[in-house]
């Protein structure tokens, strides 16, 4: 071989006037080898088709068939008119609002002080905080149904909205962490330079920048809440039917077209949210590396 | 950052109200359960509070033995077809066109934003005995069976028997692959994608072949990220409810679904209790494994 000859994966390029006229795969150019896309397509269909019939089908004009029998609203209708489905619903909104608004304010404290200060235990306290985040469910579960029986709490709508607050309250930390990272300290020390004290300043500098983390993490919290199944079927009772739960009954009894049309409510009024939450995290980024 | 010393007030204002929060409706919660893990249950199915060991002891008996050893028998499956699966699609996506790379990775994520009840119900449709993946397969067999009588071998196959799909071992662990699949893929990315490519172009320009490389170089230096993803897949799968009580039948059940019958219609909350912290202690060790893993890979920078 040539002296200066460039080489690509043992083949060299440059050497030999042979041009390949289709573009040439390049050795680490993975996601254009065919046995690979054929096997991203595979995941791909394994991940997304269930989702995909259900939503379809929730469509479909046949009360249990797997075959397309024509489009019909008619399930959404009877969904809607489902008395305990729309009560279910009711409840979902009035837990997921008040969890929302006290895990917002009680995560967003916790976020900022914890990039805020530095204190004994600094790490203890991060790994204990993110407990509620990795512990599995149905623990979690079990041991708030257990703390509620013990204290003589009955199980309903207060018990539900008491324990999404712990667990969701950590995802607001991270996210207002998040954000916080790409704060930048100056400001606030400006802020004090020119005889704002300390409120003024966290009013007027810190708060302002925080709002897009706040809304961010006031969504998932929403979604989180709104989504949340294993914890709640511990700790509801029987008058406090969530949507999730509501559906899980009835998928108990049999899936049918009605089920799907709920579901696929669920399933769009979720994606949005967090669609929706992600644009503004993405945008409010955006500024950040603009300045 | 600011010493807390120095701003007493405004740290107590920030820190306790979440502080008092997750104490009162977290931890002293999960201390209750802790102690009830020691204690028994009373003739009426009240909880006793006690010390002994015995219901951890009642865990290895042969029954509780054999759902717990098939949870981590369905765990280490579904992790393992995780891996297998999502290393191929994270090398895919850390290698693509930046365009791409967005799409592929959206792709990936979309999943997690759908409920996780109607993703692992949405599989009773497709397994269960009229379901999407029966009337495929028989309209195959149809299709053989016509071919078959055309050739002049009629009634070789005979009628299609719809498959038992549904509530079994293999329907929990599709499921589970399922809602899974994504966390094992990001961590995988996040390793792969700041991997430096030159040492994959030596080792290929220096003869070796894509599966060498792929073996004795990518794999090596995604250890990192691999070893995240199999922990957190393993764990999460190990707790796993859902999938068991939906699909699983009587066949499927995991440690989940023997809590949840303890604090149910057993009514035996101090065993329940018991086997909700033998996840919580694998749990614990799994999570110190992997931070264990995480320094130590920071410590080795390059290689």
């Amino acid at each position: 071989m040539k002296a200066g000859t460039l080489t690509r994966g043992g083949r060299a390029i440059g050497v030999t006037p042979r041009v390949n006229l289709r573009r040439r795969v390049l050795p680490l150019d993975y996601a254009r080898r065919r046995s690979l896309q054929a096997l991203l397509v595979g995941i791909f269909a394994f991940l997304y088709f269930p989702i995909v019939a259900l939503v379809a089908f929730s469509f479909n004009d046949s009360k249990r068939n797997v075959t397309w029998q024509g489009f019909t609203f008619d399930y959404y209708i009877k969904a809607f008119n489902n008395s305990s489905l729309h009560e279910a619903f009711i409840n979902s909104m009035i837990i997921a609002g008040t969890a929302t608004l006290v895990s917002t304010v009680l995560g967003a404290m916790l976020g900022l002080g914890l990039y805020r200060f530095r204190f004994p235990a600094r790490g203890l306290v991060d790994g204990w905080i993110s407990l509620p985040i990795v512990i599995p469910e149905v623990c979690m579960g079990v041991a708030m149904l257990a703390f509620f029986a013990a204290v003589n709490i009955p199980l309903g709508l207060f018990t539900i909205t008491v324990s999404h607050i712990a667990f969701i309250a950590p995802f607001v930390a991270v996210v207002i962490r998040a954000r916080m990272a790409g704060f930048d300290e100056s400001l606030e020390e400006a802020s004090r330079d020119l005889g704002a004290d300390q409120w003024q300043t966290f009013w007027n500098v810190t708060f302002p920048f925080m709002i897009p983390g706040l809304v961010a993490g006031a969504l998932l919290a929403f979604t989180l809440s709104l989504d949340d199944f294993v914890i709640t079927f511990f700790t509801s009772g029987p008058g406090s039917t969530t949507f999730p739960i509501k559906i899980y009954s009835m998928v108990r009894f049999s899936v049918t077209p009605e089920v799907n049309a709920a579901s696929t409510v669920l399933i769009v009024l979720t994606l949005t949210l967090t669609v929706i939450a992600m644009i503004i995290q993405g945008r409010s980024g955006k500024q950040m590396v603009e300045k | 950052m600011q010493d807390w010393r120095k701003n007493k007030l405004v740290f107590a204002i920030f820190m306790a109200p979440a502080s008092f929060w997750l104490i009162l409706f977290f931890t002293i919660p999960l201390a209750i359960v802790w102690v009830y893990s020691f204690g028994g249950r009373g003739p009426e199915g009240q909880t006793l509070i006690g010390f002994s060991f015995d219901n951890d002891r009642r865990a290895l008996e042969w029954i509780h033995l054999g759902i717990i050893w098939k949870s981590v028998v369905i765990a280490t499956i579904t992790t393992t077809a995780c891996l297998v699966l999502g290393f191929p699609l994270a090398l895919a996506i850390a290698f693509a066109p930046p365009r791409l790379k967005n799409v592929l990775l959206l792709l990936v994520i979309l999943p997690f934003w759908t409920n996780l009840l109607i993703r692992t119900y949405s599989w009773i449709a497709v397994l269960r005995e009229k379901g999407f993946l029966n009337f495929g397969l028989e309209w195959f067999w149809n299709q053989a069976d016509l071919v078959l009588t055309f050739v002049g071998l009629p009634d070789l196959l005979g009628d299609f028997q719809p498959l038992r799909l549904l509530y079994n071992l293999p329907a929990v662990v599709i499921a589970l692959i399922h809602v899974h699949l994504p966390f094992m893929v990001l961590p995988l990315y996040a390793t792969l994608e700041k991997l430096d490519k030159s040492y994959l172009e030596a080792s290929l320009d220096l003869g070796a072949s894509q599966w060498r490389t792929l073996f004795s170089v990518t794999v090596p230096l995604a250890m990192p990220g691999i070893a995240s993803g199999v922990l957190l897949t393993f764990i999460l799968s190990l707790g796993s409810f859902l999938a068991p009580d939906l699909l699983g039948g009587t066949e499927g059940l995991m440690i989940g679904n023997l809590i949840a019958h303890q604090f149910g219609p057993s009514r035996d909350w101090a065993f329940g209790s018991a086997l909700s912290f033998l996840i919580m202690y694998t749990t614990f060790a799994v999570l110190w494994i992997r931070s264990v893993v995480a320094q130590r890979s920071e410590g080795g920078v390059g290689i």
